[in-house]
């Protein structure tokens, strides 16, 4: 087995969750190299659209921005930020929305607006942007992000995008046709929505990773599954894949 | 018909204090020499809109331009924080800033809204969110043939609209090509408009009919700004200076710092200073 890292591994789990055939609404960081990722490997007919309306883009390099000059360049096509949100991704066109957040919970609600009070905010973040109605207008949406007791929250302080709501059960009562979360992709785990609860369960344990450290970074008590297996190790191609990609955008980014 | 201004009168006749102002560009074309001037003209109590207040944003605010901020993702993209917004927001310096915040695709239905002339824009959104509770202009409709509950949020109709675009025609017709954004939107939107653009041609060597080319007499003021939208880019002309916004992280970080780049880099320099970007590299 190959030398991996956890964001590495977490990077190619997220990629494997992505079919051939979905047309995948692309958040930036690391949602955007997992969909590259996965376009670059087992799904090279996967159509990837960016929110500044790139429409199946094929980047060489990862953006930065998510409207970087790199993404037009290589889109099929471009259409305007407005037609972007009313005819593709409110039209119903999307059939998986890849986001990020910096603090979730049990139902897979995001918080990417505030810490502390919205009004006299400890920390003020970056807020919503395309995530809100990603979020409800996408066939489903997977979310990657790195475990830690600060971001897994057994309460949110905002809610900036709903995933199942505050009970699991508001998608339901919202009539919201659209799935929600179902994968939550992390450095340690894989989550999926219970069929019954849906609270966001542990299906799947990475290579090296333990039920004692999930549940160590975890801010609420999470279930496992009735069957949790182990994750798949990355392949030495998913590997160089990714090396390769990065090495890229480092060179590309100046940084 | 679009008059040809330099920056300066532009700014000084168009641009006033109190005032709102839309300065457009996602991501692509941010009109960054018009912010500038702005600043150097010490413009007060501008509320500004801007889907993504980026680096413009942050530096306007950071130089007390503004009093009210409406915006939808407020970061440093790819990098993290604005930091003098968030200073603005968490501390009032240098001073206090008043925010309306919405999603993007909110605010790029109010930016279609207002130039379709109608006074609000409709949306299937802020479903199962908290930004309506604390964003009064947030409410709902309910549809007249189906019964959908659909959220609304109020035409933008700016006082101000800027963008830069890649080239004007002598007649001040713009073109803007690549990622376009909502600035088509946000020109037909406002009372009172500037076009800050790289060059000013014979022909617009649009590449397709189907180009997005405002005409003229939808224009207030044409201004020949070259690299006027470093250090985001202009398609064909230059690339997005990635290694800039990752910079600016640090160079905004502390108020001495920010107040000692801006004197050096805004204050004692013209529109002229962004000709050298132009120049860069060729995207």
């Amino acid at each position: 087995m190959a030398d991996f890292t956890r964001n590495e591994m977490m990077t190619i789990a997220a990629a494997r969750a992505l079919r051939n055939e979905d047309v995948c609404f692309v958040g930036i960081g690391a949602p955007s190299a997992a969909c590259n990722l996965a376009r670059l490997t087992h799904a090279p007919g996967i159509t990837l659209i960016y929110e500044s309306g790139t429409i199946a883009t094929k980047p060489n390099v990862l953006p930065l921005s998510i409207g970087d000059g790199e993404l037009c360049d290589t889109a099929l096509t471009t259409v305007s930020v407005p037609e972007m949100f009313r005819y593709w991704l409110q039209g119903g066109r999307i059939t998986v929305g890849f986001l990020g957040g910096a603090q979730i919970d049990r139902f897979a609600n995001l918080n990417t607006t505030v810490v502390g009070d919205y009004h006299k905010p400890k920390v003020r973040l970056p807020g919503g942007g395309g995530a809100p109605e990603i979020a409800t207008n996408c066939g489903e949406t997977f979310i990657i992000m790195a475990m830690g007791k600060r971001a897994f929250m057994e309460k949110l302080p905002f809610i900036t995008s709903m995933g199942h709501g505050v009970t699991g059960k508001e998608r339901e009562q919202l009539v919201v046709r659209s799935k929600g979360p179902t994968k939550l992709i992390t450095d340690l785990c894989i989550f999926e929505p219970d069929p019954q609860t849906n609270e966001m369960t542990i299906v799947s344990i990475h290579p090296g990773a333990t039920r004692e450290e999930i549940i160590e970074n975890c801010g609420w008590s999470p279930r496992f599954a009735a069957n949790v297996s182990e994750t798949p190790a990355p392949t030495a191609q998913e590997l160089e894949v990714l090396r390769d990609i990065q090495a890229r955008t480092k060179a590309a980014h100046g940084a | 018909m679009a008059k040809f201004l330099s920056l300066a009168d532009a700014v000084a006749q168009m641009v006033h204090d109190g005032d709102t102002l839309a300065m457009e560009g996602f991501t692509h074309l941010i009109p960054f020499a018009a912010g500038h001037e702005i600043i150097r003209q010490k413009r007060r109590d501008l509320t500004l809109i801007r889907m993504t207040p980026d680096l413009i944003y942050d530096q306007m605010i950071g130089m007390g331009c503004a009093k009210k901020l409406v915006f939808s993702w407020g970061g440093n993209p790819g990098v993290g924080s604005t930091h003098r917004i968030r200073d603005a927001v968490e501390n009032g310096w240098p001073c206090a800033l008043a925010i309306e915040e919405h999603s993007h695709a909110a605010m790029a239905n109010a930016y279609e809204a207002g130039a379709a002339n109608l006074p609000f824009a409709m949306l299937r959104g802020y479903i199962g969110v908290d930004l309506p509770k604390v964003n009064d202009r947030i409410k709902s409709i309910t549809c007249p043939y189906t019964g959908e509950k659909l959220a609304t949020v109020p035409a933008i109709r700016p006082d101000v609209g800027i963008i830069h675009a890649l080239r004007a025609d002598r007649e001040g017709n713009v073109l803007l090509e690549g990622i376009t954004g909502c600035q088509k939107e946000v020109v037909l939107a406002s009372k009172r408009t500037i076009v800050t653009v790289e060059e000013i041609v014979d022909n617009l060597g649009t590449t397709s009919p189907n180009s997005v080319v405002l005409p003229s007499w939808t224009i207030g003021a044409v201004v020949c700004v070259p690299g006027g939208a470093h250090p985001s880019y202009a398609h064909g002309y230059y690339k997005r200076d990635n290694s800039f916004y990752i910079a600016w992280d640090k160079l905004s970080r502390d108020r001495d710092g920010f107040l000692a780049w801006m004197d050096e880099n805004v204050m004692k320099k013209g529109p002229d200073a962004f000709a050298v970007h132009a120049k860069g590299s060729a995207a």
